[in-house]
């Protein structure tokens, strides 16, 4: 069989390959790679590539077709789709959540962060959390999920790289919620982590978490998935919310047009909330 | 333009640290120990002084505590950069007045996100 080589802007990759790693991304996350305007597939892979002793990309897709080793897919997946995150990334929407949370009526509020990635956000949120309730931690419910289980098991370990920490946290908040700094390594405190219930969870595959949330933070996810699949995001994510619940997008996201159970929330700016 | 003094008695270092500043918008001025920092600011107060720990002459510490004590109306803030990386110094340099530390090596995001979190970006 000839295989077309497609330019990824560094090496080529055969149009085979290509296609089934398109394929097993968007079956499993779906986020559409032809949406990446300037990714670099066989760079991404490189790590693994070498990981598994091969050379080439085909090797690895020929591996992934196999189909004898169950865990080749989700380290694919977990290196095409993008991590990126940081503490308190874009951090007035931090004091703004909270506001949220304090004008809640239930007792113990509810709160989801959806595609949490490596656990930056949900920290982030937990901290600023118990920084504001005076004497011992507040009773808010977390619960953070991501489709990538590499990065659950990362943010549950609580583990921190000194690049990592010193993005958006401000050093006073490393002193107060983090040990370590040998070897360049930190950890975020057992009692901080242990405020946040990790799972692992898809939102594109499977049905929304159930709970009547008061906020949702998902931030950074939806803008990779395509127009039809963030439509029934968004559906699932407003069934999750309690009428009136707030929903929290990354900078430049929105659901207008995309949805009819949330609208911009009049009260909190930038926020969106169930309207039906 | 905000200004950024960077003390450090490594030459490498404080050229790294120009280029970053300088592609975020700062003016920057140089001194290689606590002593030349002192005078400078003294001279003429920047908006932020980037602080090297170990240095010749007056190290970072017996600046900030010389600066502190200088009777200065305005003060710059201070961001440590350094690479003594564990807990117990990063204790000593907020509690002996530093806004921020930065744990060296460090790059641009680190930087940028360090002078936010102060306020100046
Ligand atoms: C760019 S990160 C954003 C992290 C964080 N929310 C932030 O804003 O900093 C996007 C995350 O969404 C996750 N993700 C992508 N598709 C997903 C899906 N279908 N279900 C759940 N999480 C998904 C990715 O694994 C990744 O960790
Ligand atoms: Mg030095």
């Amino acid at each position: 069989m000839k295989m077309e080589p497609i330019s990824t802007g560094g090496a080529a990759v055969s149009s085979i390959a290509f296609s089934v790693l398109t394929a097993l991304l968007e079956a499993r996350t779906g986020q559409q790679l032809a949406s990446y305007r300037s990714w670099r597939v066989d760079t991404a892979l490189k790590p693994l590539i070498r990981e598994r002793g091969l050379d080439t990309l085909d090797q690895l897709v020929a591996q992934l077709l196999d189909g004898n080793d169950a865990a080749i897919g989700d380290r694919i997946v977990d290196a095409l789709v993008n991590q990126e995150t940081s503490f308190f990334r874009d951090g007035p929407i931090f004091d703004q959540a909270l506001e949220v949370l304090a004008a809640c009526e239930r007792r113990r509020p509810r709160v989801w962060s959806a595609g949490c990635s490596t656990g930056q956000e949900p920290l982030s949120l937990a901290m600023a959390i118990a920084d504001r309730s005076a004497g011992g931690l507040p009773p808010v419910d977390i619960i953070a999920t991501d489709v990538s289980d590499a990065a659950i098991q990362r943010a549950k370990s609580g583990k921190f790289t000194q690049f990592e920490v010193q993005r958006g946290l401000p050093i006073r908040q490393l002193m107060k919620w983090f040990d370590g700094g040998d070897a360049s390594e930190w950890f975020a405190k057992p009692e901080l982590v242990r405020m946040i219930q990790w799972r692992r969870h898809n939102l594109v595959a499977e049905a929304a978490l159930s709970g009547g949330f008061d906020l949702i933070l998902c931030r950074n996810v939806m803008l990779y998935l395509s127009p039809a699949t963030r439509v029934a995001v968004y559906a699932g994510l407003a069934k999750a919310l309690k009428p009136g619940g707030v929903l929290v997008l990354g900078a430049g996201e929105t659901v207008i047009g995309q949805s009819d159970a949330l609208e911009p929330s009049r009260r909190w700016r930038g926020f969106y909330e169930r309207v039906a | 333009m905000k200004t950024c003094l960077v003390v450090d008695d490594s030459k490498v270092i404080r050229k790294v640290a120009r280029h970053i500043l300088e592609t975020l918008q700062f003016e920057v001025r140089e001194a290689c120990d606590g002593r030349e920092a002192l005078e400078a600011c003294q001279a003429a107060t920047p908006d932020v002084v980037l602080l090297d720990w170990n240095m010749p002459v007056m190290n970072g510490m017996d600046f900030l505590r010389a600066l502190r004590e200088s009777g200065m109306t305005q003060k710059p803030k201070v961001v440590f950069c350094t690479t003594e990386n564990g807990m117990g110094h990063i204790r000593a340099a907020i509690e002996a007045g530093a806004d921020e530390y930065v744990m060296k090596p460090f790059d641009r995001d680190t930087l940028e996100s360090k002078l936010q979190i102060v306020g100046l970006v």
